[in-house]
């Protein structure tokens, strides 16, 4: 019956089965909605872990390179306080990051574009005694390099924002699917089923009701068929009694000239 | 829904904590920012075998909770390992943090802190 499972506090009206049959289409709607943004967003996200996959390959390559090269420049300038003269020498930073949006399904996705400032860098004396070949060879690389990173530090961000992104829309999913319109479909069929219930109280109120006139009415009719015998038998003998003197001049003699 | 554009509208630098040759590399490319001399702060943390984990942690929090100005976060992975349950433990979008292999240390996927997420997420 209807008093299983929760449903929601509502009068049993006609009124509030109209707002939950809405209620209950909005609920629909919203699912469908709901369902196909989370597939787009999951569709992206698998997308985008691939790419993280590739990308912490190509990562590991590319961060190879990039060691190799700082290799041949403490070779080369032969010199073990280079890194403490970058170090030292540090103060604006060429290469930063911004970042811009990217819209998927509603969700704004932030990706990070590097790009490098004006100005000389502040390594410009680096390596001027020996190996500023190698110096300069292996910014570059490690310029690709950190290009390599941010791509990839771009990815994880927007893995990170989607996985988020797409709990809570799966939970509402969930939510609606399981809660929601199981609840709703409840109490439309409590609401329906009082209805009938009232329904099938009324015609049965109006069934007796209807007998009763009926007895009324029969009643009545059987007191009027004889009342109206009584009546008749009366009217009869009234008649013949008026046919006796219809001119009313019973009283009077005949006059016979 | 995601993250509001103020959370990473000023977040424009990269932060490095590594060993020495990974942060030399990093500097040279031009990553490196140090701030005007009153509070002078850098953004990068050269790790040796002095320095304790403290530091590194310490040098963590900063770079993710303190400034605001850092986009990404990038750790070598050997020192992650270092502090790998405050590593594994984060989960915020900003900065996105990032294991770098560093040159003695060959890059371990199995460790990733982003790659276990993902291995999970797929149940393998």
């Amino acid at each position: 019956m209807s008093g299983s499972g929760a449903r929601e506090a509502v009068f049993p009206t006609r009124q509030s089965l109209g707002l939950m049959k809405s209620k209950l289409k909005g609920a629909q709607t919203g699912h469908d909605l709901l369902k196909r943004k989370s597939e787009a967003l999951t569709k992206r996200f698998r997308e985008i872990t691939r790419r993280i996959d590739e990308a912490k390959r190509k990562m590991g390559r590319v961060m190879q390179i990039a060691a190799f090269s700082l290799a041949e420049v403490t070779y080369a300038t032969g010199s073990s306080n280079l890194s403490f003269q970058i170090q030292e020498s540090v103060k604006n930073a060429r290469f930063r990051v911004r970042t811009r949006q990217e819209n998927v399904s509603g969700v704004f996705l932030p990706a990070f574009e590097s790009f490098t400032g004006e100005g000389a860098s502040d390594f410009a004396l680096t390596g001027l005694g020996k190996g500023g070949q190698q110096v300069s060879r292996c910014r570059e690389t490690y310029q690709r390099a950190v290009e390599t990173l941010v791509e990839l530090a771009s990815l994880q961000t927007a893995f990170v924002i989607l996985d988020e992104v797409i709990k809570v829309v799966n939970r509402r999913v969930n939510a609606i699917e399981h809660v929601i319109i199981p609840r709703t479909e409840n109490t439309i069929k409590y609401i329906n089923s009082e209805l009938d219930e009232l329904d099938r109280e009324e015609f049965y109120r109006l069934k007796k009701v209807s007998g009763k006139k009926e007895r009324d009415a029969a009643a009545a009719e059987l007191e009027r068929a004889a009342h109206d015998k009584g009546e008749e038998g009366k009217a009869q003998a009234s008649a013949e009694v008026e046919t006796k003197d219809m001119l009313g001049d019973q009283d009077n003699e005949d006059v016979i000239f | 829904m995601a993250a509001p554009a103020s959370e990473y509208k000023d977040r424009q630098f990269l932060a490095v904590i590594g060993d020495e040759d990974s942060c030399t590399g990093l500097l040279l490319a031009g990553v490196g920012h140090v701030t005007e001399p009153p509070a002078s702060q850098k953004n990068f943390l050269v790790v040796d075998a002095k320095t304790s984990n403290a530091d590194i942690e310490a040098a963590f929090d900063n770079f993710v909770e303190e400034r605001n100005d850092i986009a990404i976060l990038l750790i070598n992975q050997h020192i992650a390992d270092r502090i790998r349950p405050r590593v594994d433990t984060y989960t915020k979008a900003f900065p996105s943090l990032l294991e770098i292999p560093s040159k003695d240390h060959p890059y371990d996927p199995e460790k990733d802190s982003v790659l276990k997420r993902v291995r999970r997420l797929f149940g393998e």
